[in-house]
């Protein structure tokens, strides 16, 4: 790759953030090289500064952010010294960018094709006629289903997939030397990923565009990249060509991203038949309006045992969690509690139902008020369930502090914006641990963190079933997660149990083939993955015949 | 020429204005506790005069009687002198010759602490209803919605008018007729912001774990909804006392002989067309209170907004 022509340098790149009027240095001295046709991986956790370098090789700075040092070349350009209009000239033009969310991303008042050939137009490249006709050839290109239509339909008229290859597209119309891919599939379902990555790939290789693919991910950034920088905390751990990153990284950090996922619960023996499930759902229809989300749902869940609910968006995995906590009474069957029939809304059920159930939610932001001190937040189940006052409750909050690992003299009397992600989600199990509750469901507690910081959770999340009995209920669309923490699986699709057993059937074959498609979506750290992968669907393996929820 | 001067003077105002904000700043910012003294730092300097004046507003109303040379209501000189006639009346005298500064000084006691009073009524009313109707929903929001719907449809001051002349004017009433119409402004700021906040997972955590009516509200929705209530506090407060002043002058509000601005901008408004700013006094009271509260506003929407520049 390195006999191409350089295309992008950056030396020894020093980008300032603001915070509390004061500017503290988030990028940290980085160097990138990038030729033209290469795909440059950038990883790291959240915080690692990977979004600001991506948009900083296009001479951009987010709001309350600036560059303050380095040199940025573009293929001849000094992008820092340059005026802010040639700069302009450049962005859309030669350079172009592909945000995370592409829902959020799009104008929601004008097609797709006008948005498309905006660019395009405003660069002066082609005409809005040669723009449309470009866009019908680069939408088909994509994948998309229908190009010659579909660029007319509006944003919210296409699902997530699609729209994520649809601003692809759009990125590529002025046909850019690079483009930025900031997160493109994070927001993504498994099988609607892989369509994205494929179509990524494909297009990138056509028109030997070079490109920054930013992601979290390791699995995914093995397919796409041609060498892959790691970083830490705005520093660069290691650079290196991809194969030789996967086989043999030479940091400690790095090792310790690759080892990540190797927490694996140990096999539980198999439930003596006749025991009362700690929660069980019995033939539960359930759904908003006239429209049933829920069709007749059954499973058990037992003591000391997790269950992971598994599915797409719109699976009816979260609804399931409401229908059992009683915030959706369901229109047909019923929540048993140790043997016993809940009621079916919370207002009706008495204080002792209530504890014995607790929830953690996915949002740690939004599930902890942000005006009440970790003593309020974690001590008011504590009070109001076992009536703990003054030095017990203290006492009691301490406990359950030193229980989530945090130091109960320094963390007692922080408010929860004082705290990192990762910490957040333990005061949430903290709370839902003070009411000391025979069953826990745990809403994607996962999904929003890194996965370091992921693997600690859940290792504690372990650790306190063995200690308190705890039986889970663990919603998740993470297969990785449910291979290291789940007992039982129930495999969700459109409001229905697809297929249920227990986990070391499950990922055992014969699968169902919606199962099977499932489970053949989830990244693997093998560069070759992707091909295989699209070598057997297209062959009608892997479970080609089924259409992902996403679509 | 005259209109140079004008503007050199009010340039030489605002300068003046920020010079006394900076040096209010400097000195809070001094003889405040660690914790103020941060916030106080990032006032700007509108902010900063517009809490001088209200502070020296405060001051006035509680020492009236201390500061006025005369009593508020005793005929003590010829009528409409002009300020600076005699040394003894500072503002000159009003239409039956009771001093203009002393009138003034005690007008800060009534209009102030009457709309004060009216703003808090106003805001327990609004809010507590608003956040009800955000949390129960259902039919409770839709009676107290429309309701407001309807108090709303009818202009504020036509509508107060119309209360007052039916209840009869009293000071007592005159605060309950405002508070309640005010109160509908407020109700839907509160319903508004708290719809925001009820559908966050710490209420419905809240919910589930069986936490009663009022302790969600004063909890876990209130701390959350306060920011955006103190920054409409000040703007209500200088509304009501904009109605306040309004009523005042049509004869319906405070009533005489109890001094209150508006009303002493009706009294002596006839001697505007003998060149005398007699009259503009009490308004310009008002209009210096009001900017006042509005600079405080800024800052403090500014900073609960959470934008920096």
């Amino acid at each position: 790759m390195s006999d191409k022509e350089v295309l992008l340098t950056i030396r020894d790149l020093r980008i300032e953030g603001r915070a509390d009027e004061e500017w503290l240095e988030i990028v940290k001295g980085v160097d990138l090289t990038l030729h033209k046709g290469e795909v440059l991986g950038l990883i790291g956790e959240s915080g690692a500064g990977k979004s600001t370098i991506g948009l900083a090789a296009m001479g951009f700075a987010r709001d309350g952010c600036r560059i303050s040092g380095g040199t940025i070349d573009f293929d001849g350009i000094d992008l820092r010294s340059a005026s802010e209009a040639k700069r302009r000239g450049l962005r859309g033009k030669r350079i172009a960018y592909v945000a995370q969310s592409a829902a959020a991303s799009f104008n929601p008042a004008h097609k797709l094709i006008d948005q498309y050939s905006e660019a395009p137009v405003q660069h002066g490249v082609m005409s809005r006629g040669e723009a449309n006709n470009d866009a019908v050839e680069l939408y088909g290109k994509m994948q998309l289903p229908n190009p010659d239509e579909i660029g007319f339909r509006y944003p919210h008229q296409v699902s997530g997939g699609q729209l994520q290859r649809a601003m692809t597209a759009m990125a590529m119309a002025c046909r850019p030397d690079l483009i930025i891919f900031d997160e493109p599939t994070t927001a993504l379902d498994v099988t609607t990923q892989i369509e994205v990555l494929s179509a990524i790939r494909d297009i990138v290789e056509q028109f030997d565009t070079a490109a920054i693919y930013i992601t979290h991910d390791l699995a995914v950034v093995a397919q796409m990249a041609d060498k892959i920088k790691v970083l830490l905390k705005g520093e660069e751990v290691e650079e290196a060509d991809t194969r030789t990153m996967l086989n043999a990284p030479t940091q400690d950090y790095t090792k310790s991203l690759w080892a990540v996922r190797s927490h694996a619960r140990p096999e539980q023996p198999p439930i003596e038949a006749g025991t009362t499930p700690v929660v069980s759902v019995k033939g539960v229809t359930a759904g908003y309006g006239t429209l049933d989300v829920l069709k007749n749902i059954n499973f058990d869940i037992h003591a000391r045992r997790t269950v992971a609910v598994v599915g797409e968006s719109g699976s009816g995995k979260s609804t399931t969690a409401r229908v059992i906590t009683g915030l959706l009474p369901p229109r047909e069957g019923e929540i048993q509690f140790n043997g016993q029939t809940l009621p079916a809304d919370y207002r009706n059920r008495t204080k002792d139902q209530l504890r014995q159930a607790q929830m953690i939610y996915q949002m740690a932001d939004t599930a902890l008020n942000p005006k009440q001190k970790l003593r309020e937040l974690i001590g008011r189940p504590a009070q109001m369930y076992l009536g703990l006052n003054g030095k017990a409750l203290e006492e009691r909050v301490r406990n359950l502090l030193d229980l989530i690992e945090l130091e109960p003299d320094d963390y007692i009397d922080r408010l929860p914006s004082e705290l990192s992600g990762g910490q957040k989600q333990r005061i949430g199990i903290a709370r839902a641990l003070a009411a000391e509750p025979q069953f826990i469901i745990c809403d994607e507690v996962t999904s929003a963190l890194d996965q370091l910081v992921a693997e600690g959770i859940l290792k504690l999340l372990d650790k306190l079933q063995a200690e308190f009995d705890l039986a889970y209920m663990f919603i998740t669309h993470d297969l990785a997660t449910v291979k290291s923490i789940a007992d039982e699986v129930v495999v969700m699709k459109e409001g229905v149990v697809v297929e249920q057993g227990p986990k070391s059937e499950m990922f055992q074959p014969p699968h169902d083939p919606y199962t099977e498609l499932l489970l053949s979506s989830v990244p693997e750290m093998d560069p070759d993955w992707l091909d295989k992968l699209l070598e057997e669907r297209a062959a009608g393996g892997a479970g080609a015949a089924v259409e992902g929820a996403g679509n | 020429m005259g209109f140079l001067t004008g503007l050199l003077w009010l340039a030489a105002a605002i300068i003046a204005a920020m010079a006394a904000g900076w040096l209010f700043r400097t000195a809070a910012v001094a003889v405040t506790p660690r914790g103020v003294s941060k916030e106080l730092k990032t006032a700007p300097l509108t902010a900063s005069f517009g809490m001088l004046m209200i502070i020296i507003y405060i001051l006035v109303a509680f020492l009236a009687p201390v500061i006025a040379p005369f009593s508020e209501t005793e005929v003590v000189g010829p009528e409409f002198m002009f300020p600076g006639d005699d040394p003894a009346f500072v503002l000159g005298t009003d239409n039956l010759g009771r001093d203009m500064l002393s009138r003034m000084i005690y007008a800060a006691r009534n209009t102030v602490g009457i709309a004060f009073v009216t703003t808090a009524l106003a805001f327990i009313i609004g809010s507590v209803l608003g956040l009800l109707a955000a949390i129960v929903g259902g039919w409770l929001d839709q009676l107290l919605s429309r309701t407001v719907d309807v108090l709303m449809a009818i202009p504020a001051l036509i509508f107060a008018l119309l209360l007052l002349t039916i209840v009869g004017t009293s000071i007592i009433n005159m605060i309950l007729v405002i508070a309640v119409i005010d109160s509908t402004r407020v109700f839907r700021l509160a319903r508004a912001v708290a719809m925001n906040i009820v559908v966050m997972d710490y209420v419905e955590a809240a919910k589930l774990r069986g936490e009663g009516l009022w302790r969600l509200i004063t909890r876990e929705i209130l701390p959350n909804a306060m920011a955006p209530l103190v920054a409409e506090f000040g703007l209500r407060f200088c509304f009501v006392f904009l109605t306040i002043s309004a009523l005042s002058f049509l004869g319906l509000g405070i009533q005489p002989p109890t001094a209150d601005w508006g009303a002493m901008v009706k009294d002596t408004a006839t001697m505007i067309t003998f060149g005398n700013v007699t009259p503009l006094l009490p308004a310009a009271a008002i209009a210096l209170l009001t900017v006042s509260v509005n600079f405080v506003v800024d800052w403090q929407l500014h900073r609960a907004s959470g934008l920096k520049e």
